[in-house]
C-alpha cells in the first residue's frame, strides 16, 4: 500500500487547498467564463484561458489554477449546448454527439439530450479525477509503452470506426472517410512541407483546412440550410417533450455504459499525441456496438449522447497524464495551461508528481469539482434554453450564419476562413444530399494527419531496428499492445461491416433519378484523381506516398461505385438523394435559394467588412425571407450586433475586414 | 484597428493582487488608457506564447500610463503570415507590437517564398536569448568522450520537426561530426521528440535551455540521459564560448575541434554558425514598426530596461526564460544584425545541403 501511503496525505493537503471559500470562488468564476466563452462554437477554452493569463501572473498559485482549470474543465461540457441544439459540433470534443444528441432536439426532446449528456460528462469527470488520483502515481511506465506503432493501431482503431457509420454501403463509407483523409492532407506535408493540392500563391491554403471550419461546414451548414427551407422550429411542432428529469434516468439506466465510456476517455484521454480527436468517436463505435436494439442510432438514441459525453470529461482529466507529468500537452488549452503554470511558478513534467504531489491533486480534484458546478448549472438552464428549438428557425438562422462565420474566422483571421467556410458547407450539403456518410469524413479529416506521420515515423524507426536484426525490429513493431489493439480493430471492423446496415447515421435516405448521385460520384472521383497525379508529382517520398495511397485505394471505390450504378436501377441505395423525395424535397424553399442568403453574407462581408455585412444581411433576411417589420428587424439585428462586438470586444478578437476597409481607415468595430 | 476596451480585465484587475510596483519609464510618450496588442505570429500553445504572456503585464506595469497589453496571437504558414501581416500594418503609435522568433528568422534568410517582410524595415526594442543542449541515452554516452569517433557506426534517430526549422542547427552539427542522424519528420514539437527519446525510439535529441531544465534535468538525474554538447553562447565579439547556463557541458566548437574530420572553419563551419546565431542568441525579438516615433521607441526600450532591472527579475524570469541575456538598445539592434544577415554563401550551402540531404526544396 505504497501507493495509498504516497497519495493520501498529498490528496488531504490537496482538499484543504481547494475547499477555501476564496479558491471555490475562483474556481467558480473560471467556470461562468468558460461556460460563456464555451458556448460558442470555434472559441472554446483557448479563448478563454489566453483571457485570463494576464491575470494570472502574480496570483497566489492556488487561486490561478483554480481560475483556470474552472475554465478548461466545463468547455467540453458547454459546448454541448451547440452540438445538440444546432447540430454545431461545438469542438473536436462533441463531434460525435451531433449525431444523435441534434435528431433528439428535432424531436423536441432537447432538455432530455442536454440533461443525460451533462449528467455523463459530470459523471465522466468524477470518475476519472478519481482513477486519475492513482493512476498518475504510476503511469509514466504506462505511458512510455505507447510508442509510435501503438500510437498508429489507436489511429487505425479510431478509423475502424467508419466501418460501423459508414451507412448502408459500406463503399461509400470508405470514399467518404478517403475524401476525408484526403481533404486532411491538403496544404504543406507535415514531413517535408512539400505543397499537396494547393499552392503558395494562395498562402491560406497552404496551412490546410482546420478542423473547426471542417466540423462547421460539414455538419452545421447542412444543417441549418436545410431546418431553413423547412421555415419552422428545430422541434417538430414547436413542441417540447420529454424534459430534463427525463435525461437523468436515462443516465442512471445506462449507468454501466457511462462507466465503460468514462473509462474509455481516461485511457485514451491518457496517451499524448493522439488528443481529444478520436475519443468521441471510439467511445460512440462502443456505444453502438454494444447496443442491442441498434435502430435508433443516428434517429435520436439517448445512448448515443451518454457514451461519448461520458468518454470527453473523462478525457479532460486523463489528458492531465501528458500534460502535468511529461510536459507535454494533450490539447490546444492544456498548451496554454501549460504556460499559466510556468507564470505561477510550477513546470511540468515528473519533477511536478515528486515535488509537488498536493498541486497536482489540487489540479485534479479541481477538474472533478469545476465539472460538478458546469454540468449542475448547466443541468439547471437546460429546461430553458431547449425553448430555444420551440422559436420559428427562420429568425434563429441569421444569428447562426453569423456566430459560424464569426467562429470560422477565428481559426485563421483571414477571408479565406469564410471561403472554405462555404466551400466545404457545399460539400456537407451534397454529401448529405447523397448518404454520403458525414461521419466518416470528419474521422477521416481528423485522423489524417496521425495516420500519415505515425506510419511513416513508425515505418522509419522500424527500418532502422530490422537493420539492426530481424528480431529487434519485429519486438518493436508486434508489442502486446500493439496485438491487442490489432484484435480490436479487426473485431470493430467484423461487427461494425455486420452490423452497419441496421445504423443509419443520418436517418433513411429515398433514392431518385440517376444522373445526380451520379454526376457527385463523378466529381469526386475526379478529385481523387487529380490529388493522384499531383501528389506524383512531389519529389519527397515522405510527402508523396500517403496521399497517393489513399487517393488510389478512393478511386477504386469509387470505379465499383460506378459499376454498381450502371448496373443498378434506380431505386438502389446507390442513388440515395434527399431531393428526391420526402422533407427536403417537399420544402417550401429551394436549396441554392437559400445557400444564396448564406454567399451574399460571405460576399458582403468580403466588400464591407463584417459588420455592416451583418447589418445589410440581418435586413435583408429578416425582411425579404422572415417578413418581420422593421422595428422588429432593427430590434434584433441590433441586439445581435451588440452582442458580437461585446463577446469579440472583451476577447480582444478582430472581425473579418472588406475591401472597404483597405481603402479608409474605420473605427472598430467597423474597421 | 481600434482601440478596445477590456470589460472583462477590469475585473479581474481588481482580483489579480500585483506582486511587483509600478515601474514609470518614459519621459515624453503616454499611454494611458490605451490598449497595446503584442502579436505573436504562433499558436496559443507554443514557446513565443509563453515568453509573450510572461513579458505582457510586465510590460503593462513598466510603460508610461499603464496600458493595458493584450496578447494577440496569429498564426498561419509557420509565422510568415503575421509577420507578412505586420510589415503591411500601418499602426505605428506604439500600439502594435509583434514578437518574432526563430522560425521567423530562418524562412528570411532561406529565402522562402513566402517571405514579404524584411527586417530592416522594422525596429527592434527587445530581444531575448536561449541556447541548446543535446543528449543521448547512457549506452551511447558511455561510448563519447568528448569526441565522437567511437559513435561513428551508430545508426541515431531524432525526431525532428523539419529540416528548415530550428532543427537545421543540430542536424547539421551532428553531420558535421560524421554522425549518422536520421531525421523522423513530422512531430508536432520538440516536447513530442523528448518523449520519443524517453520511448527508446530516439537515440538522441536536443532541447532549448529552459525545457531541457525543466524536462531533461530530471532525466539526467535519473542515469536515463546524459548531456552530449551545447551549441554555445556568443561573447561580446562574437565568439563562441560555453553556455553560461551549462558552464560544465562542452559546447558543440570544442566537440568538433576534438573530432577528426569536423573543421571550425570553412564554408561548413560558417554555415552553421551564421544559422546558430540566426536561432539561438537572438532567437526572440520584439518590433515596432520602422515609422515609429524616436519617443515611443525610447519609452519601450525604457520600460524593457526596467523590467530586466527589476530585483525580481532573475527569479521569476529563470522557469521561463532561461537564464540569457534579455537584450535592449544597443545590444538588441547587434543581436538583430547578427541573427539576419547571413552571407550569400551560408545561405546557398544550407540551400544545398537541405536539397542533397533531405530532399527539401523551398519553392
Amino acid at each position: 500500500m505504497d501507493l495509498l501511503a504516497t497519495a493520501l496525505p498529498a490528496l488531504n493537503e490537496a482538499f484543504a487547498l481547494i475547499l477555501q471559500p476564496q479558491q471555490i470562488m475562483f474556481l467558480l468564476a473560471g467556470v461562468l467564463l468558460g461556460l460563456s466563452v464555451g458556448v460558442f462554437p470555434g472559441l472554446g477554452g483557448i479563448a478563454g484561458l489566453s483571457l485570463v493569463l494576464p491575470f494570472v501572473f502574480g496570483m497566489d498559485s492556488v487561486s490561478g489554477l483554480a481560475l483556470m482549470v474552472g475554465l478548461v474543465a466545463v468547455i467540453p461540457t458547454s459546448d454541448t449546448f451547440a452540438s445538440v441544439l444546432m447540430g454545431i459540433p461545438g469542438s473536436s470534443a462533441s463531434q460525435a454527439t451531433v449525431l444523435d444528441g441534434f435528431p433528439m432536439a428535432k424531436k423536441g426532446q432537447a432538455a432530455r439530450a442536454l440533461s443525460a449528456a451533462f449528467i455523463s460528462s459530470l459523471f465522466g469527470g468524477l470518475l476519472g479525477a478519481s482513477v486519475l488520483t492513482f493512476f498518475i502515481l504510476i503511469a509514466r511506465p504506462i505511458v512510455l509503452a505507447f510508442g509510435l506503432p501503438e500510437m498508429l493501431m489507436i489511429t487505425v482503431l479510431g478509423l475502424s470506426m467508419v466501418a460501423i457509420l459508414a451507412g448502408r454501403l459500406p463503399l461509400k463509407g470508405v470514399a467518404a472517410a478517403g475524401l476525408g483523409l484526403m481533404v486532411g492532407t491538403i496544404g504543406e506535408g507535415d514531413a517535408g512541407g512539400s505543397l499537396r493540392m494547393a499552392t503558395y500563391d494562395v498562402p491560406y491554403i497552404t496551412d490546410g483546412l482546420k478542423l473547426v471550419i471542417v466540423g462547421l461546414g460539414i455538419f452545421a451548414v447542412p444543417e441549418i440550410i436545410s431546418l431553413l427551407r423547412q421555415d419552422r422550429a428545430i422541434a417538430k411542432d414547436a413542441q417540447l417533450g420529454a424534459g430534463w428529469y427525463d435525461g437523468i434516468r436515462d443516465w442512471a439506466r445506462n449507468i454501466f455504459l457511462s462507466i465503460r465510456c468514462s473509462i474509455i476517455g481516461v485511457l485514451v484521454g491518457v496517451i499524448p499525441g493522439l488528443g481529444g480527436s478520436v475519443v468521441d468517436w471510439i467511445a460512440y463505435g462502443h456505444t453502438v456496438q454494444t447496443a442491442k436494439d441498434k435502430s435508433q442510432f443516428g434517429k435520436g438514441d439517448v445512448r448515443g449522447v451518454i457514451g461519448p459525453e461520458s468518454s470527453n470529461n473523462a478525457k479532460e482529466g486523463g489528458g492531465l497524464v501528458p500534460t502535468l507529468i511529461f510536459g507535454i500537452p494533450g490539447s490546444g488549452s492544456m498548451a496554454v495551461f501549460i504556460g499559466g503554470m510556468a507564470l505561477l511558478g510550477y513546470d511540468a513534467g515528473p519533477q511536478l508528481i515528486t515535488n509537488n504531489l498536493d498541486i497536482t491533486y489540487t489540479i485534479v480534484w479541481s477538474l472533478a469539482l469545476a465539472n460538478v458546478f458546469g454540468a449542475g448549472l448547466c443541468i439547471l438552464l437546460s429546461g430553458g434554453i431547449a425553448r430555444l428549438t420551440t422559436i420559428r428557425f427562420t429568425l434563429l438562422a441569421p444569428f447562426l450564419f453569423m456566430m459560424i462565420s464569426f467562429a470560422a474566422f477565428q481559426s485563421g483571421q483571414s477571408l479565406g476562413d469564410l471561403v472554405a467556410l462555404f466551400c466545404v458547407g457545399v460539400l456537407g450539403i451534397l454529401m448529405r444530399r447523397f448518404d454520403w456518410s458525414r461521419p466518416a469524413f470528419l474521422i477521416g479529416f481528423v485522423l489524417s494527419t496521425q495516420a500519415e506521420n505515425y506510419s511513416f515515423q513508425a515505418y522509419q524507426i522500424a527500418s532502422s531496428r530490422f537493420r539492426k536484426g530481424t528480431f529487434e525490429g519485429l519486438e518493436y513493431i508486434f508489442t502486446p499492445i500493439v496485438l491487442v489493439l490489432l484484435v480490436i480493430t479487426a473485431l470493430s471492423i467484423y461487427y461494425g461491416i455486420k452490423q452497419a446496415k441496421q445504423i443509419m447515421p443520418e436517418g433513411d435516405v429515398p433514392t431518385g433519378a440517376k444522373r445526380a448521385p451520379l454526376v457527385f460520384l463523378i466529381a469526386v472521383s475526379a478529385y481523387f484523381l487529380v490529388s493522384f497525379f499531383q501528389a506524383t508529382t512531389i519529389s519527397m517520398v515522405t510527402d508523396k506516398l500517403f496521399p497517393m495511397t489513399i487517393s488510389f485505394v478512393a478511386v477504386v471505390c469509387c470505379l465499383l461505385l460506378l459499376i454498381r450504378m450502371i448496373r443498378s436501377p434506380e431505386t438502389d441505395a446507390v442513388f440515395a438523394d434527399r431531393e428526391a423525395e420526402g422533407e427536403d424535397a417537399d420544402a417550401p424553399h429551394g436549396l441554392w435559394a437559400t445557400l444564396g442568403w448564406f454567399a451574399l453574407l460571405l460576399v458582403l462581408s468580403a466588400l464591407l467588412g463584417f459588420i455592416l455585412a451583418l447589418a445589410i444581411f440581418f435586413a435583408l433576411f429578416l425582411r425579404l425571407r422572415a417578413g418581420l417589420e422593421w422595428s422588429r428587424i432593427a430590434l434584433l439585428s441590433g441586439a445581435g450586433i451588440a452582442f458580437l462586438c461585446f463577446l469579440a470586444g472583451t476577447l480582444n478578437r478582430d472581425f473579418p475586414p472588406g475591401l472597404l476597409q483597405s481603402v479608409v481607415e474605420l473605427p472598430w468595430p467597423l474597421g | 484597428m481600434g482601440t478596445k476596451l477590456l470589460p472583462g480585465a477590469v475585473a479581474f484587475g481588481l482580483l489579480a493582487s500585483a506582486s511587483i510596483l509600478p515601474m514609470q519609464a518614459g519621459a515624453d510618450a503616454d499611454f494611458s488608457g490605451e490598449t497595446i496588442e503584442f502579436v505573436i505570429p504562433f499558436s496559443e500553445s507554443g514557446g513565443s506564447a509563453k515568453w509573450a504572456n510572461f513579458y505582457a503585464p510586465l510590460l503593462s506595469q513598466a510603460l508610461p500610463g499603464e496600458p493595458t497589453v493584450v496578447v494577440k496571437f496569429m498564426p498561419g504558414a509557420g509565422s510568415t503570415k503575421g509577420a507578412n501581416w505586420f510589415q503591411n500594418n500601418r499602426t505605428d503609435d506604439g500600439t502594435v507590437i509583434f514578437g518574432t522568433s526563430g522560425s521567423t528568422q530562418f524562412p528570411y534568410l532561406l529565402g522562402d517564398p513566402r517571405v514579404r517582410y524584411d527586417y530592416n524595415d522594422w525596429q527592434v526594442v527587445l530581444a531575448s536569448g536561449t541556447g541548446g543542449v543535446a543528449y543521448l541515452p547512457p549506452d551511447l554516452a558511455a561510448q563519447y568522450d568528448g569526441n565522437v569517433a567511437n559513435l561513428a557506426d551508430v545508426d541515431f534517430i531524432y525526431g525532428s520537426q523539419g529540416a528548415t526549422r530550428l532543427d537545421l542547427v543540430p542536424l547539421l552539427a551532428w553531420e558535421m561530426l560524421g554522425l549518422n542522424v536520421e531525421p523522423v519528420f513530422g512531430i508536432k514539437g520538440r516536447g513530442d521528440g523528448r518523449l520519443m527519446f524517453e520511448r527508446g525510439e530516439a537515440n538522441i535529441d536536443y532541447q532549448t535551455s529552459s525545457s531541457f531544465l525543466s524536462g531533461v534535468m530530471p532525466l539526467v538525474d535519473d542515469g536515463k540521459a546524459v548531456p552530449m554538447m551545447t551549441w554555445g553562447a556568443l561573447d561580446a565579439d562574437g565568439n563562441i564560448v560555453r553556455d553560461p547556463t551549462f558552464p560544465d557541458i562542452p559546447t558543440f566548437k570544442e566537440v568538433c575541434e576534438a573530432t577528426e574530420g569536423c573543421e571550425t572553419s570553412g564554408e561548413a563551419w560558417d554555415a552553421w554558425k551564421a544559422f546558430f546565431v540566426a536561432g539561438f542568441p537572438a532567437q526572440k525579438m520584439v518590433f515596432l514598426p520602422g515609422s515609429t516615433d524616436a519617443e515611443i521607441v525610447e519609452a519601450y526600450s525604457a520600460a524593457f530596461d526596467a523590467i530586466k532591472s527589476d530585483d525580481d527579475f532573475g527569479q521569476t524570469a529563470a522557469p521561463v526564460l532561461g537564464v540569457y541575456p534579455q537584450m535592449t538598445r544597443d545590444e538588441a539592434q547587434g543581436a538583430l544584425q547578427s541573427a539576419t544577415t547571413v552571407s550569400d554563401e551560408a545561405t546557398a550551402f544550407v540551400t544545398t545541403w537541405l536539397q542533397e540531404r533531405y530532399g527539401v526544396t523551398l519553392n
